[in-house]
């Protein structure tokens, strides 16, 4: 029989102590989660973010429910935990289940201190503690105007920061002269509350609280002076407390939280405690570096593993406060017995303090600039940091500063203050592990995945770890060889070689079969070189290309026929409608490329609903041509100067199925109104006055945006399918594959380009093998209801044939 | 997570057959199952193999995925998915559940690990 754990609280400290258990054990325990929110695990430190629409709830959701379910987790979320009986070894629940644990974590967090003021209990009186609270913000912020924040500190200037996001006018109110008073001195605080204001927060300083006015809602807050503050929204950021009811209820020994040992027990057997509502050596910490180092000890206690005893975290802060970087260590409040080395550069807004005493450093703060608390962090631990401190406060270019900043900490030095990991762990990931990624330092060690403030230092290490190799990287066809994409294809001819398995064997790839990116690029390249000659590898091609529809999330599939030009006929649409209707399609919907979309399509229906719909394939899945967007044109617009949808049908019924490296969108306007938008096209066709076109190409609308570039002004419509044609057999040929045109064009440059498809000696050629390729195509859902063999099969994989 | 009907009830079936002529050299098919739809694959070498057909990412289909020796890659975001031990290749991290799978015959035939 496993044990049995279960864990109260679904927040950062109770499901990051999971994650330990499992790293160590993961077959060893049976493992309940209860939480009171409805939501999985998410990271609390960035629920301003959340507010003013800079995130979504589901971006900052660290273990999303497909983790619980992977690890076999059983989780209960909205739901509260009502009691403990720790002889019976029980939990009840308020949803009337009664659980059996064999060990107990308790990982209740804290609660928001709300000031009792008379009229407290008024609507619109909120803490800033979760997920509901940003809801009534977001909802405040529709209706309402005046916001009032009472609290200086972090958690106050972060809900402030949050309320400015959304629109509304936020004041915080603070009882000392001092914002963040816990963090940063005076000076750096009086920098910090310019800052603010300049982004429009606005401040009443040294004020204490009365009572809140207002009927049902409130309507303003009265201080003690006399003075009132409208306030339509008012959120008490004053502190947070243990959340330990539970506990005490249960008979553990609490005092301002849950009382542990150096193992995180607390005082009956089997039961534990962790983050902020566990209190250890008289300290309840408050911040998440502390709690995921309790969470690892506790891990350890629970599998049996040998581990350090917890015996307490030195605090520091290192934060973005709206914008601006922050960090401070141990005493950053001069005293009579402490030297200060001081730096401001008013010109950047930076501002350095570090202070020591008897030769030792004992704490810093840094403002503006916190690329050197690793440092100070260091310093701190050395019984002479004092002498070492040359070089900190250095004059020089941010950076020249910032460059020095990773190569100057020491290996040990904590770049990602969040997990505990230090250089050295993120110099190994990128060594041992191959890591050239943030994202995949971040997965391989944990850095950066909390609150992300130090991803520009992962950065700075991967560029001092990999700076000449990055580079070279980019170049290569994929991690199977050291080979260019240009290398690849003068190897294919020269050695005429004729199959991607002869390739890969011939120039030495480093895997055997390859992997999804070199196997679709060589496949690709084999096609283009020899059309209608190389047959064509099916399982070297993305799904998509080899069941001719879109995969969905969900396993199913999308259809979209071919409406070419986006012109379409009412027969054409009840033959649609029918098929939708027949295979119960869930989602009907009208595409960006004037075509219709039929989502939700079961795998094992595709060459039924093909059939059924008896139209050819939009290849809306495909590495091809998409659609050729059009206007109206002259036949009924009154601007219209050229036959915009004719020449559109021309074009797409003349390169439709064409396999090219990317995907090739096309529009074409009657007029220079450009209603069909081809600046943002791969190729875009424009009618001038006179019956001339223009073509321009090279645009994008999607992941990066570009402008199409004039390539040519022609004097006929076949002269611009002349013109496509060669423009789109030079990319075919030359373009890496997954390369669209904005990206080849700028590496080749407009010019060159030109110089190509514009030289009467060379287009004729282009043109020639572009005919060449188009004539080996056959369209494959007509193709799949010919086919007698395995596609016919509910599930089988095989392209038809016919498929260059 | 207990299936009705699955292996661990006294009546469960103690394993899943699909024809060999179903499945071609690496590509994948999907196959219901007591434990869930499963991927069943045919390497290139000719040996099968069978994973729960969910990629320890975001549960997307493995069935479909790119084969490349003993790797799937998987159809959503192109997560790199043993074939043999389940695990996803670093630097993701994720596992999903792997099947016994041998040739018996002119069928695949598939049962749960023990």
């Amino acid at each position: 029989m496993k044990r049995k754990i279960l864990v109260v609280g679904n927040g950062m400290a109770g499901v990051r102590c999971v994650e330990e258990i499992l790293a160590l054990d993961a077959g060893a325990f049976e493992i309940t989660v209860v939480g009171a929110e409805p939501h999985p695990n998410y990271n609390r430190i960035l629920l301003s973010k959340v507010l003013g629409g800079e995130g979504r709830i589901a971006d900052i959701v660290l273990n999303p429910y497909g983790w619980y379910e992977e690890h076999g987790i059983a989780l209960y979320t909205g739901v509260e935990v009502l009691g403990l009986d720790l002889d019976a070894r029980t939990a009840s629940l308020s949803d009337g289940i009664e659980l059996g644990w064999d060990e107990l974590v308790l990982a209740t967090g804290s609660l928001p201190v709300m000031l009792p003021l008379p009229g407290a209990e008024k609507d619109g009186v909120i803490a800033f503690r979760d997920i509901k609270d940003c809801e009534a913000m977001r909802d405040a912020s529709r209706r309402y105007q005046h916001a009032v924040v009472i609290g200086g500190g972090l958690l106050g200037l972060e809900a402030a920061r949050g309320l400015l996001n959304l629109g509304m006018q936020a004041r915080v109110v603070h009882v000392l002269d001092c914002l963040m008073e816990r963090q940063l001195d005076p000076f750096a605080s009086k920098l910090l509350q310019q800052d603010l204001e300049r982004q429009g927060m606005l401040f009443t300083m040294e004020a204490q609280s009365e009572s809140v006015l207002g009927g049902d809602r409130v309507q303003a807050l009265r201080l003690k002076d006399g003075r009132i503050l409208a306030a339509d929204l008012l959120v008490m950021a004053v502190g947070i407390r243990p959340n330990v009811a539970l506990a005490k209820a249960a008979g553990l020994e609490v005092k301002r939280g849950i009382v542990c040992d150096d193992h995180m027990r607390a005082s009956r057997p089997h039961v534990w405690a962790v983050g902020e509502c566990a209190e250890h050596r008289g300290i309840a910490y408050g911040l998440v570096a502390p709690l995921y180092e309790q969470g690892a000890v506790l891990a350890k206690a629970l599998c049996g593993a040998p581990g350090e005893p917890y015996t307490g975290s030195t605090i520091h802060t290192k934060l973005k406060v709206s914008g601006v970087d922050v960090f401070s260590a141990g005493e950053f409040n001069e005293r009579e017995d402490t030297k200060a080395y001081r730096f401001r550069d008013d010109f950047s807004g930076i501002y350095k303090k570090v202070l020591a005493r008897d030769g030792k450093v004992v704490g810093g703060v840094l403002y503006g600039d916190t690329s050197d608390s690793g440092k100070i962090l260091q310093l701190m631990k050395e019984p002479d940091g004092e002498s070492r401190l040359a070089g900190l406060f250095g004059a020089g270019s941010k950076s020249v500063q910032e460059a020095a900043g990773v190569e100057a900490m020491a290996p040990s030095d904590i770049v990602c203050s969040c997990n505990g990991v230090s250089k050295q762990g993120i110099l190994d990931a990128i060594k041992t592990k191959g890591c050239t990624t943030v994202d995949q330092v971040k997965a391989c060690t944990n850095a950066a995945r909390s609150c992300g403030g130090c991803k520009p230092l992962v950065q700075d290490l991967l560029k001092l770890a990999l700076g000449p190799d990055l580079a070279e990287e980019k170049e290569r066809v994929c991690d199977c060889t050291d080979l260019s994409r240009d290398e690849v294809v003068a190897q294919i001819r020269a050695k005429s070689l004729s199959t991607g398995k002869e390739v890969r064997m011939v120039l030495g790839w480093k895997n055997e079969e390859g992997c999804s990116k070199c196997r679709p690029a060589l496949n690709y390249y084999l096609n283009m070189l020899y059309p209608g000659r190389h047959a064509d590898e099916v399982s070297s091609r993305f799904v998509n290309e080899r069941l001719h529809a879109n995969i969905q999330k969900d396993g199913t599939f999308s259809v979209v026929p071919r409406i070419r030009g986006g012109v379409t006929t009412p027969a054409e649409l009840r033959k649609i409608a029918a098929a939708a209707e027949k295979f119960k399609v869930p989602m009907v919907k009208i595409t960006g490329g004037q075509r219709i979309d039929l989502l939700g399509v079961k795998k094992e229906d595709l060459p039924a609903i093909w059939a059924e719909l008896d139209m050819p394939s939009g290849y809306a899945y495909a590495k091809a041509l998409r659609t050729v967007k059009t206007c109206v044109g002259s036949e009924f617009c009154r601007y219209g100067v050229g036959d915009s949808t004719a020449l559109g049908i021309a074009l797409e019924k003349k390169f439709e199925m064409l396999n090219t490296p990317a995907k090739v969108k096309m529009a074409v306007s009657g007029c220079p109104r450009n209603c069909a938008e081809c600046a943002i096209k791969d190729v875009g066709v424009v009618a001038v006055e006179g019956g001339q076109w223009d073509v321009s190409t090279g645009g994008n609308g999607g992941v990066s945006l570009k402008g199409a570039e004039l390539l040519a002004r022609v004097d006929s419509a076949e002269e611009v399918i002349d013109l496509v044609a060669a423009y789109l057999q030079h990319y075919r040929e030359t373009a890496h594959w997954n390369e669209r045109t904005a990206p080849w064009q700028e590496r080749l440059g407009l010019d060159a380009i030109k110089k190509v498809v514009l030289d009467p000696q060379i287009r004729p050629g282009l043109v020639e093998r572009m005919d060449a390729t188009l004539a080996t195509y056959k369209d494959p859902w007509a193709e799949s209801a010919k086919d007698a063999g395995l596609w016919r099969d509910p599930q089988a994989q095989a392209a038809p044939a016919g498929r260059t | 997570m207990m299936v009705p009907g699955g292996p661990e009830s006294a009546t469960a079936p103690a394993c899943v057959k699909v024809p060999l002529k179903g499945l071609l050299p690496q590509q994948g098919r999907r196959v219901a199952s007591p434990w869930g739809e499963v991927a069943v694959f045919l390497l290139s070498n000719g040996q099968p193999r069978a994973v729960l057909n969910r990629c320890p990412h975001k549960a997307g289909s493995l069935a479909e995925g790119i084969v490349c020796g003993e790797y799937v890659f998987c159809t959503q975001h192109d997560w790199k998915v043993c074939l043999k031990d389940g695990r996803a290749a670093l630097p993701d991290v994720g596992r999903t559940r792997v099947f016994k799978a041998c040739i018996l015959g002119d069928d695949v035939v598939i049962e749960a690990e023990d």
